[in-house]
């Protein structure tokens, strides 16, 4: 089958690799349909992830068909399912109290070292991420092999198309848990750092939870047009002066939750060259880290912080004393995807949540190294880009 | 020179010591028929009723299927074992193994018998815990022979059995909680060649 596979950094090709089969009694395999490009790919394609081995397949936002199933399988061939990007059992003490991420269970006991190291403690196992998450291949390709199809793939009725579904996989739980975690009260005001596509779910989601103002934070003028579409207040951090202008929104008292999606927007785990990479967005000018630290400045007395941004290592400079002098309560962790899919399924059917509008390119999947040069160097129309395997096929 | 007396009176398990020899003693005294001079020990929490978990340990034969180094495992009757370990650079290490105590539902002990490749006793406990599961509990002491064939084994069983024992463990929590050993091997050609 074709699949897109990373060969270093820069260097992403479509190769020919064998077909996925039922490996464990409750796998099955899927045909691909629709899978996106997420902003945490770009960290593999920049080389920044540790543990990448030349032909891994990468992708963990994916939908399609089912066409095998294994003997424990709950699935039946010919279903559409969109699968989560974290590989959970279901059956642990975590999956018990829906810490889907936290499943010990989906991560080969070998491939746990790095994560015990780096964290104490392992953590789920991830499609298409790595090494240290697994070393499953992931859904950029034509087919593949989804363990726990029991509890993990979430079925979509007939005449939902692909679009409208395919965040559930990832981006749109992202979004939902960060508005959940700033535990939003009705009257709120909450500022989003950071307009990709978990801040701009982030958005839509804190209105949905009650929020009065929501205030979103970027640099690029076609997403902040996005946050402002769904009624967002927007600071461009290019023209101006970020704090201040949240106090002054505010009448000096700043938001009373904020949401940092900025972070080092990765899914996955970054080992010392964290460092580097701090350094490297300092360079840049787009000095990641301070997100976190602006957020945390900004917030209110008593207010709260959700971080769905990652930050895999260690962050110099964070400022302890106003965290702990405000009283500030701080919730983050990767997302639970398993356990916000059947709701958000039903707010996407009753039109509660659009999706579609950040999808700003189509492609057939043997485009998809032409699609991350263009996602990494034109992030301002480049959105968000689908790859559909069944275009080629098509062509 | 430590003993006994010089560990620290705390509660935490002996293998985490920081005093390695006084730790060995100390544990010796609480695994029948110890010998080894090495320790290591391993815990974990398996979302299953202890005496389930017993159950499927007790019957050796079930090991390989999360155990990565163990080849096979002969069972002579119902205390005596004949285990053929593989070891770093193609090589096995053998012994007889014979069963020393068992409580059924809480614990399991065992010692090589002599001649073995790698002499070593231990212990597994399983220790029910309400909302929890059950708390296993590996204790292993071990002597890493002399020779060419040591200097294979002690760097298996030197520096790796803690590593060994903890993804062996993880992996019998696996099987134990969910019906399978997490692998990413793409098919069951790709799963051959990588084992467990």
């Amino acid at each position: 089958m074709k699949a897109l596979a990373w060969h270093g950094k820069h260097d992403v090709r479509i190769d020919n690799v064998p077909d996925p089969g039922i490996v464990n009694p409750r796998d099955c395999i899927i045909k691909v349909t629709s899978t996106a490009i997420c902003g945490s790919d770009l960290h593999l394609y920049d080389g920044y992830i540790p543990t990448m081995k030349a032909g891994d397949v990468l992708g963990h936002e994916f939908m399609g068909e089912v066409v095998e199933v294994g003997p424990k399988s709950t699935l039946k061939k010919g279903d559409r399912v969109v699968v989560p990007f974290t590989i959970a059992c279901g059956s642990c003490y975590h999956c018990g109290k829906h810490q889907y991420s936290a499943c010990p269970n989906g991560l080969p006991a070998d491939n746990q070292d790095i994560a015990m190291e780096l964290y104490g403690h392992e953590m789920s196992g991830l499609f298409g991420y790595s090494h240290m998450t697994g070393g499953y291949a992931g859904g950029q390709a034509e087919y593949v092999r989804v363990p726990f199809s029991d509890v993990g793939p979430i079925v979509i009725p007939d005449g939902v198309p692909d679009d409208k579904v395919l965040f559930l996989s990832d981006i749109l739980p992202t979004g939902w848990q960060a508005a959940e975690y700033a535990e939003i009260e009705p009257g709120d005001t909450v500022a989003v750092w950071g307009c990709g596509p978990v801040g701009l779910f982030a958005v839509q989601s804190a209105f949905l939870m009650g929020a009065a103002r929501v205030i979103a934070i970027d640099h690029f003028p076609r997403r902040l047009e996005l946050a402002a579409k769904f009624g967002a207040e927007t600071i461009n951090f290019e023209e101006s002066a970020v704090y201040e202008a949240l106090m002054e929104m505010t009448g000096g008292i700043g938001p009373d939750a904020v949401i940092d999606a900025v972070g080092l927007e990765a899914h996955g785990l970054f080992v010392d060259n964290v460092v580097d990479q701090v350094k490297a967005s300092l360079l840049l000018g787009t000095d990641r880290p301070h997100s976190i630290r602006q957020a945390i400045i900004a917030c209110r007395k008593g207010g709260r912080v959700s971080m769905p941004a990652v930050y895999g290592g260690f962050v110099d400079k964070f400022p302890l004393g106003a965290f702990m002098e405000k009283g500030l309560t701080l919730k983050t962790g990767q997302t639970h995807v398993q356990h916000y899919m059947p709701a958000l399924l039903n707010a996407i059917m009753e039109e509660k949540i659009d999706t579609e509008f950040l999808i700003s390119h189509r492609m057939p999947l043997t485009d998809a190294p032409h699609g991350y040069k263009m996602f990494k160097d034109r992030q301002n129309e480049y959105t968000k880009i689908v790859l559909k395997p069944g275009m080629d096929q098509a062509a | 020179m430590t003993d006994a007396s010089d560990l620290p009176k705390d509660d935490a398990p002996l293998a985490a010591s920081k005093q390695g020899s006084a730790a060995v003693e100390a544990a010796s005294g609480n695994v029948p028929e110890a010998q080894g001079a090495h320790i290591t020990g391993r815990s974990v929490t398996i979302n299953k009723p202890a005496e389930e978990l017993y159950a499927f340990f007790r019957n050796f034969s079930n090991l390989p299927s999360f155990m990565e180094n163990v080849e096979s495992i002969r069972l002579h009757d119902e205390q005596r074992s004949h285990w053929v370990v593989k070891a770093p650079g193609g090589g096995t290490v053998e012994w007889d193994a014979r069963v020393t105590e068992e409580l059924p539902g809480r614990l399991i002990a065992w010692t090589s018998e002599d001649g073995a490749d790698v002499p070593n006793s231990g212990k597994v406990e399983f220790k029910p815990v309400e909302g929890r599961g059950t708390v296993v509990t590996a204790t292993i002491l071990y002597d890493p022979p002399g020779g060419i064939i040591g200097k294979i084994v002690a760097k298996m069983f030197q520096r790796e059995p803690a590593i060994q024992a903890r993804r062996d463990l993880r992996r019998f929590k696996q099987l134990m909680e969910t019906g399978e050993v997490a692998t990413p091997a793409k098919n069951r050609a790709e799963f051959e060649e990588m084992g467990l």
